[in-house]
């Protein structure tokens, strides 16, 4: 009897010790391909493993799209990622009432909020749904216009003069009179415009206009800041200011186009000024001193303020069964000092308070200032919305601006499929 | 009367013929069955019951909608553009691939020097992946910089985005499909020749038949079981087209290039409506089982 329960002692013994020197792998889903950020966070997963002996970051990799559609499949899976990245809004909304991921407010608020307060409130918010934090905050990012200065001097157009929608069109059009293509757009994709759609309606409606829209309140998408926006688009669409061939582009092709001089605006992330650099034709690209940008002109007589911004909130979401390490490398990952290093290299807008002040590269830099002036950050609408209605909010506006849909029948058909899923 | 009488006795060895089976149906039948009820008939039957509830892919289905799936997707003019490129596919298939594989098959089939060297070169494209056949058409009909690019610009002509284009796109693709399908359908045409027996043409030749005759009364007859299995290929072929459209096109532009599965794709997955999607996939199902039972009863019953 005494044998056993020496033995059954030395047996539990060994299997809490083996437990906690046993090797603990994250199953860590992402779908980063810029060689950059892998080669950042490589460094970093290579610094918290020399520092956490036994556990193992295990990088898995899938494509943008292929992430997307795989996930609700994985989640429920027997063998669901451990952290995995999202954009917050209605998917994050969806995954969060299924009970396969893990609501991290308590890990966010203990020891007095130590971790909350590493992130800019804003983010944390932006990744909170009904006052429950459902991911680790890791980037912001906006969505600005892009411009080429040479061009632009060669027109005649000067972009601090571009303030309303109206002076914008003007730049179009001068632009076209010069023999240049003034935009780059991707309409293959449909994302790439529905930009457009998003910024107008945020600057015809402003804020107030997508909560009533969203609460059900009024007219809700079919209200007159919607309406107005797109016809805000229809009239852009009528100058014909994109690229030949812009129905078919596929993402990354109209940077690929800015980035070799072709066209003189582009509408696109805060990143893409150093990513240019990888998809021009000589490799080489613009020089990024030649590369100006403006924010998203005002609409006259809109609701919405020039200092409203639209871009990404990313996380790193746990699922229900991660191990606290899971967790806890979520967290280093985002940490100041990561953050800081990774930002000091253009690859992010950081999440964590105060490292933004390490990015070097100037336009990188006004975006992330600009974001952190903002007086109302929106999420992606294809995210935020929700995947369906984002959806039929990209695909009407590729519809809009080629001018095959009214801008009364594409209010009708995001009210329709809002009300489906509402 | 006399019907049932002859029929009768067949029917009575038949079942004397199964009793001494039984064991061995006992013995193999269940695994193969098992496998087929998992993984076909299972799957079918969960489809067919995801399609009456409003489901995001997560959890499980809770709010039925009945048939209200099908009601969305009947109002859907995508699904509409979908449902008839899926029919030119099948057109196009029969029209111009078809002939145009049995006319290569025709020239590539007897012992000629180079013969083989040619089979080879037209039975490339369909040895290729869908999914590279696509990418490398898609920067063939770039009009920045591609192939059609450079032809433009040689001829000194505007560059034409053939895919970018609502009422050229599904030609472009039509052209792409013919193009990596056509080698397949004429590998069996050339079996299809190479089984028929050299004296009937020998015999046609002596009785003075020119060679279009030849071809038209000998050869295409003798050739039908083959026709026919090439457009049930087609058919096919055709609705379950997919991953080559996705490179290419993606559907777009504005839908037009959409075929029913890149229409379920892009409307059921995509959009995470997995229950919409059941819809979608019930009524291709239909839409197969139907073609294909119906083809195979009308068109191959003999062979």
């Amino acid at each position: 009897m005494k044998l056993r329960t020496l033995l059954g002692a030395s047996v539990a013994l060994a299997l809490s010790a083996s437990s906690a020197f046993a090797d603990v792998t994250v199953k860590w889903l992402h779908l980063n391909t810029d060689p950059g950020i892998a080669a950042a966070w490589e460094e970093i997963v290579k610094n918290y493993e020399a520092a956490h002996p036994g556990t193992k970051i295990e990088m898995q990799f899938l494509e943008n799209e292929a992430f997307k559609a795989k996930l609700p499949t994985l989640l429920q899976s027997n063998d669901p990622p451990h952290l995995f990245y999202t954009w917050g809004g209605g998917v994050l909304a969806a995954q969060s009432q299924t009970g396969a991921i893990k609501d991290v407010t308590e890990a966010m608020d203990a020891d007095g909020g130590k971790l909350k307060a590493v992130y800019s409130p804003a983010l944390v918010d932006g990744l909170s749904i009904d006052g429950k934090v459902w991911a680790v905050p890791y980037q912001t990012g906006l969505v600005s216009f892009y411009y080429n200065k040479d061009l632009f001097k060669k027109a005649g157009v000067e972009a601090d003069q571009i303030k309303t929608w109206d002076d914008f069109l003007a730049a179009v059009k001068k632009l076209k009179d010069a023999g240049i293509t003034p935009i780059a757009g991707g309409g293959g994709d449909k994302w790439p415009i529905h930009f457009y759609w998003g910024y107008l309606a945020m600057r015809e409606g402003g804020k107030a206009a997508f909560d009533a829209a969203k609460a059900g309140e009024g007219d809700g998408f079919k209200s007159e800041a919607f309406l107005k926006a797109g016809q805000d688009l229809a009239a852009l669409g009528k100058l014909e200011p994109f690229q030949q061939g812009y129905l078919g582009s596929k993402w990354p092709e109209p940077v690929g186009l800015f980035a070799d001089g072709k066209v003189a605006m582009l509408l696109g992330f805060d990143s893409t000024p150093v990513q240019q650099h990888n998809v021009a034709g000589d490799g080489k690209g613009l020089d990024e001193a030649n590369i100006g940008s403006f924010p998203f002109p005002a609409t006259s007589g809109g609701a919405g303020k020039l200092t409203d911004t639209m871009g990404g909130i990313n996380g790193w979401v746990l699922t229900k069964n991660a191990p606290p390490e899971a967790l806890d490398f979520a967290a280093f990952l985002t940490n100041k000092e990561n953050q800081t290093m990774m930002a000091g290299k253009n690859l992010i807008i950081p999440a964590a308070v105060g490292a933004g002040s390490a990015i070097g590269q100037p336009l990188v830099k006004a975006a992330a200032e600009q974001l952190a002036a903002s007086t109302w950050h929106q999420n992606f609408l294809d995210q935020d919305l929700g995947p369906a209605v984002g959806r039929v909010v990209n695909d009407v506006s590729v519809e809009i601006v080629s001018g095959q849909m009214s801008p009364e029948d594409a209010a009708q058909q995001i009210q329709d499929a809002w009300d489906l899923d509402h | 009367m006399s019907q049932a009488a002859t029929i009768a006795p067949p029917l009575r060895s038949r079942r004397m013929h199964m009793q001494g089976t039984l064991p061995v149906l006992v013995l193999f039948l269940p695994p193969a069955l098992l496998l087929f009820t998992l993984f076909v008939i299972l799957p079918m039957g969960e489809a067919a019951w995801y399609s009456l509830y409003d489901w995001n892919g997560y959890g499980l289905p809770e709010k039925f909608v009945g048939l209200k799936n099908f009601e969305t997707l009947w109002r859907t003019s995508a699904f509409k553009t979908a449902l008839g490129n899926n029919f030119l596919i099948i057109l196009v298939s029969i029209l111009i691939q078809l002939p145009l594989a049995l006319w290569l098959a025709t020239m590539v089939s007897n012992r000629i020097p180079g013969a083989v060297v040619f089979r080879l070169i037209f039975f490339m494209p369909y040895v290729l992946a869908d999914v590279a056949a696509g990418l490398i058409w898609r920067f063939v009909y770039d009009g920045d910089y591609g192939l059609f690019a450079a032809i433009a610009s040689f001829f000194n002509v505007a560059s034409p985005y053939v895919l970018a284009d609502r009422n050229l796109a599904i030609y472009a693709v039509l052209a792409v499909i013919v193009w990596k399908y056509f080698g397949f359908h004429m590998m069996l045409f050339i079996a299809g020749l190479q089984n028929i027996d050299k004296s009937y043409i020998e015999a046609a030749e002596i009785d003075g038949a020119s060679r279009w005759q030849r071809f038209r009364y000998v050869t295409l007859p003798l050739l039908a079981p083959t026709i026919r299995l090439s457009v049930f290929f087609s058919v096919v072929g055709s609705l379950q087209l997919f991953d080559m459209i996705m490179p290419l096109t993606g559907g777009g532009p504005s839908n037009s290039t959409q075929t029913m599965v890149t229409f379920l794709y892009s409307y059921g997955i995509t959009r995470m409506k997995v229950g919409f999607g059941s819809a979608i996939g019930v009524v291709l199902f239909v839409i197969c089982v139907t073609l294909a039972f119906g083809y195979r009863r009308i068109f191959m019953r003999h062979d």
